[in-house]
Formats: C-alpha cells, structure tokens, sequence
C-alpha cells in the first residue's frame, strides 16, 4: 500500500519534472527566434522537410475524409428532403473539427515523429555536444528553425486539407449523388461565417501545431541517447500530441461555442 | 582571481575539481596542469571519468566544487557569450566524429567557418581544402558523413576541429576501435598537427602504447584523482604498483580481477546450506 503510494509520488513527481524542462525548453526557444529572421533560409529548408513533405499525406486523407463526408452527409440530409445543404455540412465539419484535428494527427504521425526522431539520433551521435563545443548553440541552429517550421507549416496544411475535403465532398455529392453544382457551394458560402467557423478552424490549427511541434522538439531533445531511448521518444510524440491534440479539441471548441 | 595568459603559464589548470553523477563520484578532489603547446594524455580505466573531465574542460557541465582555468578563464564563471568565445578557440574531436549527417564531408569542414566567419565562398573552399588536405581527405569532400569509415570520419572531425585554428585540441578516445594503418595515421596526424600548429592537445585514451609514444606528459587517474603523473619514460620507470599494472596491462594486481564482493569460499558453501 505504501509502496503504491510512494511510486504514485515518484512518478508524479516524474511527470512534473519532464513537464518543468519541457517548460524551460520552450522558453529557451522562444527565447532563440530571432535566428529566424536573421537565418531565414534554416527555416525554409525546415518547413520543407516538415511541411512540404506532410503534403501528399494531407491531400491525400483530405480527399477521402471530404468524400465521405459528402456520402454520409448526403444520406442522412436527403431523408429531410435537404440534400442541397450538403455543401454547408461537408465545410462546416472540415473547416470547425476535421480540418484542423485530423491534420494535426496526422502532422503529429508524420512530421512529429520525424522531427523527434531526427533530433533524437543527433543527440545520440553527439552532434549537439559537438554543435556546443564548436560554439554553434543548437537552440538557434538546430531547435528554434524547426520550431517554427512546425509552428507555420501546420495551419497551412489544415487549410489545405479543409480545401481538399470541400473538393472531395463536391466529386462525391454533386458528381456522383447528383446534388446540384450551384446549391453546394452557395449553401456552403450561406451557412460558413468567418469569425465563427474559418476563424475558430485558424486557432485551432495555430494551438495545435504550437502544441504538436512543442511536444516533437522536446521529446528529440529529452530522448535517452540510445537506439531504445529514441523510439520510445518517437513513440512517445504521437502519443501524446495525438492525446493533446485531442484534449485542447475539446477545450477550444468550449471556448468558442460553449457560451452560444 | 583569474591569471593572465602568459606564454609559459599552463593552458589548463585544475584544482581540487570535485563532480558527481547522482550518486557516483567521479572527480574526488582533482588537480593537474595542462602544459601550453605540449601533447598531454589523460590515461585511466573505463568510467573513470575521462571524458568527463573533456565536457568540464570545455564548459558543457559544471564542477560541483572546484575551480577549472583554460587560458586564465574560469569555465564555469564565463557568461554563455564568453564561454562561446573561448570555444571557438578550442577544438574536439568527439570519439564517433560527430559529423552533421545531413551535411557533406565538405559542409561538415566549412560548418564552423560558415557560423563564425563572413568569408567570400572563394576564400572558404581553399580553407577547406587546406584542412581536409591536412586530413588526406581532399578527394573525399563531396561524400556523405555515413559511407565513410570510422578512421575517416574521425579525420574529418579533426580537419573540422582545426578550421578555426584554434589554440588548444581535446581528443576523445582517439585510438578506439581503429586498425593498425588508420591507428598509424591518427597518431602521426595528432603528432603533426601539435607541431604544426604549435598547439595544446589532451588526449584522453587507454590505448597504453599509442599515449606514451605521442605525449609528452601523461596523467593517470583513478577513483576520482590523480594517480600518477609524468613524460612517459619517467613514469614508467618509477611506476607505482597501480600504474605498473595499468600500464603494463596485468589482469590482476592492485584492481583485483574479480568484482568485489563475500568471498568465493562462502558462497559456494552458502549456496549447499540453502539447499
């Protein structure tokens, strides 16, 4: 009994000190972003390694959670006799929910994972200690850059999945179920407010790729510097951002809707 | 409190270092100097804390106690931005390499110059090929850091730890896990590049018959200080029991063979009672 007490201490104890450096982390980081103004180019060449190379998998995901979005919408709307509607339901369930969490799974799983693992193997064959020794400091070189690749890349690739779904839902529901081609997109166009919906999308996409590239950093830089300690750390990354991601979901979504 | 940098004066000087990891002691009341311009070989057992002692040299971890001067500079005390200053005046050679994967031979010699210096790309590439020359590596530059073997890397991190010339070279296990040529050619490089180059090197090492034929000093230590000290040839002469046997390479002696512990008598005799 005891010692279940003790070991719930020590690893809450454990929880809070993970979560402590992962703070000074952050900070330290934030602390190093002028880099990416003076340095713009370490940046570019990490938004592509982050960004642009997440695109085929957003696209591609997009296009499907889009069509099935437009088969299922179609089929529980045309029992109301409101199948025209289906252009407002396809954009509003991508632009307020899908769009931005299910980029941000899928950008914790492909670019998270990445990100954790290529800092991990750089802790582990010593190219930040040796980054130090040459007086190279990794927050600004290393840390900072891909920081904000992630931080930028992810509202971007939510935007484009929301696009891509809105496309895949017209190919299913007006090519295919006979909606017509008009009423989709000028319902759509009817039922989407700004401020409400694409807005509140944009914050959440901007919350979790904060959140997602935060976690992927951290865990390349808290990684054991062995082959174990790293895949534990990339495992660790999906894990926890996909929790995150899904936990903050819940939380902004009562911020912004809750009250109305 | 600080000394002044004076041409004889020692390079590093270390007094009464203590540090701990969580519970293990691995610097117990450390001192030595570290001659200028001299080849200097840390020796000791495995864990013993030898590079260790490297990373608190070069400011990567503190000294729980104690006090460590490179060139009259107390590490520990240095602001990040001095601190950086007097790295980019030292060189490491890390015992993987530590070349930057995603660099070539090349950029992973020009990373350093590229960082700290504005040089026109003209004048870097000679630079380059200079210390990659120096290496035997001059052919190699465009390759990537993972098809090369660990005696190429390990020359490509030395052309890289020399590019900003610095004044004062730390080796990490130089000697490790090499064949003979490339052990050959890592010995007569880290010869050449101390003469050469009028620099200090610290080696730290096990490998008994490369650190005495290269250094002019060598400092043994053992259990968190240091055991002996001395040019090699005198301390072979006048070695302690300890040092005769490191150096000599004797599997029993004053370090026991066995792992402490109850006796080999009671344990077999414990082990029939319990059955």
């Amino acid at each position: 009994m005891i010692d279940a007490i003790a070991s719930l201490g020590r690893s809450s104890l454990n929880a809070l000190e993970v979560f402590g450096r992962a703070f000074v982390f952050l900070l330290r980081v934030l602390a190093s972003l002028d880099v990416v103004l003076r340095r713009f180019g370490l940046t570019v060449v990490q938004i592509h390694s982050v960004g642009v190379r997440s695109l085929l998998i957003i696209v591609v995901s997009g296009l499907f959670v889009g069509m099935v979005l437009g088969y299922q919408g179609y089929i529980t709307l045309v029992n109301f006799g409101a199948a025209e509607a289906l252009g407002g339901v396809v954009a509003l369930s991508l632009v307020r929910e899908l769009g931005p969490v299910v980029t941000a799974l899928l950008f914790a799983g492909r670019a998270g994972s990445a990100l954790t693992a290529e800092l991990g193997l750089m802790k582990t064959t010593e190219q930040l200690s040796a980054m130090e020794m040459m007086a190279v400091n990794p927050y600004r070189r290393i840390f900072a850059p891909r920081f904000v690749a992630g931080f930028v890349s992810m509202p971007l690739l939510a935007a484009i999945f929301s696009a891509v779904g809105v496309m895949g839902g017209y190919l299913v529901g007006v090519g295919l179920l006979g909606v017509d081609s008009g009423a989709y997109f000028s319902q759509m166009q009817a039922v989407t407010d700004w401020n409400e919906d694409v807005l509140s999308g944009v914050i959440k996409s901007i919350v979790f790729g904060f959140v997602v590239t935060w976690i992927a950093v951290f865990q390349g830089f808290n990684a054991q510097p062995t082959s174990e300690g790293i895949s534990r750390a990339t495992t660790q990354t999906v894990v926890i951002s996909s929790l995150a991601v899904l936990g903050l979901d819940f939380i902004l979504t009562g911020l912004m809707f809750g009250t109305g | 409190m600080a000394e002044s940098p004076v041409a004889d004066s020692p390079h590093i000087v270390i007094e009464n270092l203590c540090f701990r990891r969580g519970r293990k002691v691995i610097f117990d009341d450390l001192s030595m100097r570290i001659p200028r311009g001299q080849v200097t070989t840390v020796m000791g057992p495995s864990g013993s804390g030898k590079t260790t002692l490297l990373r608190l040299i070069g400011g990567q971890l503190r000294p729980d106690r104690g006090r460590i001067w490179v060139d009259g500079q107390e590490v520990a005390r240095l602001s990040t931005r001095r601190l950086y200053a007097l790295r980019k005046r030292m060189g490491m050679l890390f015992q993987s390499g530590a070349l930057l994967t995603d660099l070539s031979v090349f950029e992973n010699v020009a990373f350093p110059l590229r960082e700290h210096t504005d040089l026109p790309e003209d004048v870097l590439q000679t630079l380059v090929l200079l210390k990659l020359e120096a290496v035997g590596l001059r052919a190699a530059r465009d390759l990537d850091p993972a098809s090369l073997s660990g005696g190429m890397a390990r020359r490509v991190a030395l052309a890289r730890a020399i590019a900003l010339d610095p004044d004062l070279i730390m080796y990490d296990e130089p000697f490790t896990g090499l064949d003979p040529i490339t052990m050959g050619q890592i010995v007569s490089l880290i010869r050449r590049t101390n003469q050469s180059l009028g620099l200090t090197s610290v080696l730290v090492s096990h490998d008994v018959a490369e650190a005495m034929a290269i250094s002019d000093q060598v400092v043994l230590i053992a259990g968190g200080q240091v055991v002996d000290a001395g040019a090699p040839d005198e301390l072979e002469a006048r070695a302690s029991d300890w040092s005769a046997q490191f150096l000599q390479g004797r599997p029993d002696g004053p370090v026991p063979f066995h792992y402490p512990g109850s006796s080999y008598r009671d344990d077999l005799l414990g082990q029939r009672r319990d059955d």
